[in-house]
């Protein structure tokens, strides 16, 4: 059906385009917990976008449950990725960028 | 459209394999391993191999990355210095290189119809594999009855793995008690300290060993086997003592069960064939273990896989003890 197929690629299109959004985030962003932030938020839209324009395209088979348990199961793992990284950046001290500046005022002030 | 989609993944393949060489930062090289056996398994995908993608997915970007992350927990980021010029080895690899790419000019055209590799033992299985096997998925039938005495030598490979890493390493049990007081904090600080995952691991681990079991018996009619069960259920293992503890993993599945599990799993691979030569035919010849050849297929096809996910299973578990345990040993770094 060509409704069907329209509205598919319509979601995966938009699934690639947050997923590469992300990517620039990536690179774009300053520091490593904005990073995170962007990586994961990104990374469940892309997912959700992705595998509902999949799940247009198949024709309420086995392969729509199948797709419906992978989305399942990357809404709970990859955010709980994301979790864990950004609790073990904490956990090893890293700072953000608002605590790393207001450190560095502190440090100017100090000295001047 | 799918040679450009190969082409791109092949540039991404070289582009990491050319990062990975000139980084000094082991736990970055560590990532773009598994970045490579990813995009390995989504090329392999689009060549039309999925159970091949499977096990380079599961094994590649999943097992192996954890084994050389707690690698580098006990040897240290960062990558020597190199002392020696690197310009022999580089005219050597070009040498070799060159050589290579000689050879290959010669070969027939890419996914030519009469290839010499598509006419002798190829048509044969396809031909036959439905009415001598009569499994839906015939690389089974070829991996697991057909090459079966192969696959008799893979398990055993990966169980001489598991005793050369048991022999050198051993797994380490705690010399010293920890003091009542530091037992305390310890247990405090590990019920208030990652809520979310030890909520998530719960929700996950059951659903992992799940998958695996699904994927295991699976394998006769899609993707699946013996090699894929066995890797999948060792993650949902490592996944738990590595949120748990180890010491609570060590009570959950021992050392010692690991090691007679993987030379279980060998010994069931063997003894089918025995059984079938005390039957009265050759090692391994699946036709005589029931009264149907094609039911004895099944049964011989669908016992070894166990055999093999068995091995896998306690082998990779015994690898990632054997590693970890040594996490914290007094003459460490």
């Amino acid at each position: 059906m060509l409704v069907m197929d329209i509205i598919s690629s319509i979601l995966l299109l938009a699934g690639v385009f947050f997923g590469l959004s992300g990517a620039i985030g990536l690179f774009r962003f300053p520091d490593f917990f904005t990073r995170v932030h962007a990586a994961s938020v990104t990374d469940s839209i892309a997912a959700i976008l992705i595998i509902g324009g999949l799940l247009l395209q198949t024709s309420f088979d086995l392969n729509t449950a199948k797709l419906l348990f992978i989305l399942l199961f990357l809404m709970i793992t990859s955010p709980t990725a994301s979790h864990a990284l950004a609790k073990s950046a904490r956990h090893g001290g890293l700072l953000t960028l608002a605590e790393k500046t207001r450190e560095q005022n502190q440090d100017q002030k100090e000295a001047n | 459209m799918a040679e450009f989609i190969d082409l791109v993944l092949l540039a991404m393949l070289a582009i990491v394999a050319l990062r990975i060489i000139f980084l000094k930062d082991l736990f970055a090289v560590v990532m773009l391993f598994s970045i490579y056996s990813f995009l390995s398994a989504l090329i392999f995908v689009s060549l039309d191999a999925v159970d091949v993608a499977f096990t380079e997915a599961s094994v590649g970007a999943g097992i192996s990355t954890v084994l050389m992350l707690v690698t580098l927990v006990l040897t240290g980021r960062k990558e020597k210095e190199n002392t020696h010029s690197s310009l022999l080895p580089l005219v050597v690899v070009l040498v070799t290189g060159a050589a290579l790419i000689y050879g290959t000019l010669d070969m027939p055209p890419f996914g030519n119809a009469d290839n010499p590799v598509h006419e002798h033992v190829a048509p044969r299985y396809i031909e036959e594999s439905p009415k001598e096997v009569g499994l839906p998925n015939m690389v089974t039938s070829v991996l697991a009855s057909y090459r079966g005495f192969d696959t008799l030598g893979e398990t055993a490979v990966v169980f001489a793995a598991a005793i050369g890493v048991l022999a050198l390493l051993g797994v380490r049990r705690r010399e010293t008690e920890d003091s009542e007081e530091v037992k305390q904090a310890k247990a405090e600080a590990d019920f208030t300290a990652h809520h979310v995952l030890r909520v998530i691991a719960k929700l996950i681990i059951p659903l992992v060993i799940l998958f695996a079991l699904y994927v295991q018996f699976h394998g006769d009619f899609g993707p699946g086997g013996g090699f894929q069960a066995g890797v999948i259920a060792a993650a949902a293992f490592i996944l738990y003592a590595l949120v748990f503890g180890l010491q609570l993993c060590y009570e959950v599945v021992s050392p010692k069960f690991l090691q007679i599990m993987a030379a279980l799993g060998v010994l069931l691979y063997a003894s089918v064939g025995v059984v079938s030569m005390m039957r009265g035919a050759n090692f391994l010849d699946y036709n005589v273990l029931a009264s149907d050849p094609i039911a004895g297929q099944h049964y011989g096809i669908i016992i070894i896989e166990l055999g093999v996910g068995i091995t896998v299973f306690a082998v990779m578990l015994s690898i990632f003890y054997a590693f970890a345990s040594q996490v914290g040993r007094p003459n460490a770094k």
